[in-house]
């Protein structure tokens, strides 16, 4: 018996190879490398891969555009048009996220624990603090998590799609755990989207085997000239591909598989939330339209009715459940599932020009997701010492080192810390207000030129319905982006102005107040804690704000600023001049068979 | 015995698996339903390989065995790190995330 070994093409893989590459260096790295030198090396690492995978994706657009493509690995991979688009798109998001994932505040806090073993309140997570431990793992993960992101979309076979979303999952549910502000919501938030998360597979890969039980083979494009013969295994088919799917919109966060995605992204740390929101989404999207367009085609009148029900839901849930938020990232979360839902009517088009528009308004949603949840991570709470009420809120600054390592707290969630927000810090708001607007579809904007796509894709595709109900949630989903803008720009600080003017302890009470009478708010959580285990271990997890908080921008080291302005200028130009983009993605957007 | 027993079994089993993610309250119960359902859908890939006649089904159960392994992985090291924190591995006393 003889094995003859298969041609690689390493040329078409380079983008996936030199990411996953700089991740498996990255954890040589954390072993060999001391630890001084460890997060410069890592940041080197994270940074050139990215970089590298966008020159490598641009050195093979001009083959790929001409030739159409080509198939990797004996047809495990597909180099096409969309793959390159969606490696690209992938790579670019990351780079942004890494930024706002690298920065660290003045004083030298990431976003993530010191050590994530230790256990929340205890001595030795103290001490690690104090000496001031980092955990540089987060790097390798982050890498290794997007190379399975941009394999994913590029999947030729059935069995490379589960392991592509395996290895794109595990390092996020790591991450999702390893905050360091709220550490209980964050390993929450890990465990829930772990259970969540390998159930899910558990179902694609169920799929997967009655597919496979069905045609005998896993290769897409020989189900799909399987599945043009109708045979007595049909309900096999049919079960096996909804099961496949049901994995698929799992990932992106469609309704009825959307439980996950608001606790995880409420707890998970806010660099991470950006980074898993935007690329989680294009990489899911883009296996499932490779799917759903080359291997079930021939199905598209039995899956219609699924898929329709699907898209129907997340965009009407998405909007409605977003509309009584009251927590930022949760908001944000149902509103990325509204978009989920936005980009399935592209999907379920199922014409060429849903493809391209698919894979602009990832882009565009992308771009903007990273910068929003880069201006949350800067905006956070600040205790107000009893003693010094005259401090205003804004003199951080000034502030010493110590004073900043203490008083500057988690990030500022509920929505009523971020009234006034657009007079204190003009930019960051002038940012965050772009980002909603974009969000919302408002022209001018690149959101708008998206959703246009998809929606038109949508009619043209015999969908209209589809596209009437997005566009009237689109509507609905305005109103609660535009209260945010009005609640930045037109609603005074509550206690910031009076705090000024009057400094008493009585201007401390409404703060506490509206915030001891939300659920979500710290001093819920630490009754709950006190309930649940008395031990003043836990009861200390959650700083408790015994002193009035504010809300601040932190100072940083300003990569995150840098991500946020990127983003910004993105979306603006997306939507002024998207014409180039446009034509450059709808050039390639054709699939391999 | 023909091999529709066999797929039979794996579709009990991999409800048994589903029910037991889905009711049951202690992480590490639910987390062994996800591992049945991996294993169902083994039995299943195996099954189906022997009817068509050719190995892809099994090469494909491999993968999944060294997934599940992954996961027990990360899975364990999450549960742990909770179990530690709160002396519980209850789903139930996991709910400070609400909407």
């Amino acid at each position: 018996m003889s094995f003859t070994a298969p041609e690689i093409a390493w040329g078409a893989l380079s983008p996936v190879v030199i990411v996953l590459v700089a991740g498996i260096v990255g954890v040589l790295v954390e072993a060999f490398v001391p630890d001084r030198a460890r997060r410069a090396a890592q940041l080197v690492l994270a940074f050139g891969a990215p970089v590298g995978a966008i020159v490598a994706v641009a050195a093979l657009w001009d083959g790929v555009s001409s030739s159409g493509g080509t198939d990797v690995l004996d047809g495990s991979l597909l180099v096409d048009g969309p793959t390159l688009v969606i490696q690209g798109v992938i790579a670019v998001l990351t780079l942004l996220a890494l930024l706002v994932v690298a920065d660290r505040t003045a004083t030298g806090e990431d976003a993530f624990a010191p050590t994530a073993a230790s256990i929340p309140g205890s001595d030795y997570e103290e001490l690690a603090r104090r000496k001031g431990l980092t955990q540089t793992e987060v790097y390798p993960l982050l890498l290794l998590a997007t190379g399975g992101m941009m394999i994913l979309p590029a999947t030729g076979d059935l069995l490379t799609l589960f392991v592509a979303l395996e290895v794109l999952s595990l390092p996020l549910y790591l991450l999702t755990g390893m905050a360091r502000r709220r550490r209980l919501l964050s390993q929450e938030a890990a465990l829930k989207y772990f259970l969540l998360g390998a159930f899910a597979s558990a179902l694609l890969i169920f799929g997967v085997a009655l597919v496979y039980g069905y045609s005998g083979t896993l290769r897409y494009s020989e189900i799909a000239a399987a599945t043009g013969t109708p045979s007595a295994l049909d309900p096999l088919l049919l079960v096996g591909a909804v099961l496949l799917l049901v994995g698929l919109l799992f990932k992106v966060g469609a309704v009825p598989f959307h439980s996950w995605t608001p606790d995880a992204y409420q707890g998970a740390p806010t660099p991470i939330t950006g980074f898993m929101a935007a690329c989680t989404k294009v990489a899911a999207f883009g296996a499932l339209l490779r799917v759903y367009y080359t291997i079930f085609p021939g199905l598209q009148w039995d899956l219609d009715v699924f898929l329709w029900t699907v898209a129907i839901a997340t965009m009407v849930v998405g909007t409605v459940v977003a509309l009584v938020q009251t927590d930022i990232k949760r908001l944000l979360a149902y509103s990325s599932i509204a978009h989920a839902g936005f980009i399935l009517t592209g999907v379920v088009a199922l014409d060429e020009a849903g493809i391209s528009a698919v894979l602009f308004y990832l882009l565009v949603y992308g771009v903007a997701t990273v910068g929003a949840f880069g201006v949350v991570w800067l905006v956070r709470e600040r205790t107000v010492p009893q003693a010094s009420t005259d401090v205003a809120a804004d003199e951080l600054a000034e502030a010493g080192d110590e004073d900043l390592r203490t008083s500057v707290l988690g990030e500022a969630t509920h929505l009523s810390q971020w009234a006034g927000l657009g007079r204190t810090h003009p930019a960051l708001a002038g940012a965050f207000a772009l980002f909603l607007l974009s969000f919302a579809g408002i022209p001018l904007t690149a959101g708008f030129i998206g959703k246009f796509a998809v929606f038109s894709a949508a009619v043209d595709g015999g969908a209209w319905p589809l596209a009437l109900v997005g566009v009237l949630s689109s509507a609905a989903a305005a109103f609660f982006y535009v209260r945010i803008i009005v609640l930045m720009y037109f609603t005074p600080a509550p206690g910031r102005d009076d705090a000024a003017v009057e400094p008493s302890d009585e201007d401390a009470a409404p703060v506490v107040e509206s915030r001891a009478s939300d659920e979500n708010a710290a001093p819920g959580e630490d009754v709950a804690l006190a309930g649940a285990d008395g031990s003043s271990a836990v009861a200390t997890l959650v700083a408790a704000p015994t002193a009035t908080t504010t809300t601040t921008v932190v100072p940083s080291e300003g990569l995150a600023a840098v991500a946020i302005a990127v983003a910004a200028v993105l979306t603006v130009v997306l939507g002024v001049f998207p014409t180039p983009v446009l034509d450059l993605i709808s050039d390639v957007a054709r699939f391999l068979p | 015995m023909t091999l529709t027993h066999y797929l039979v079994l794996s579709g009990i089993l991999f409800s048994i698996g589903a029910a037991a993610v889905l009711l049951r309250r202690n992480a590490i119960i639910a987390f062994m339903g996800v591992e049945l359902m991996l294993n169902a859908t083994n039995l299943c890939l195996v099954t189906f390989s022997r009817m068509h006649g050719e190995l892809t089904g099994q090469v494909l159960a491999f993968f999944v065995m060294v997934v599940a392994a992954a996961e027990v992985v990360v899975g364990l090291a999450i549960i742990v790190a909770i179990f530690r924190t709160r002396r519980s591995a209850s789903i139930d006393d996991v709910n400070l995330l609400k909407s």
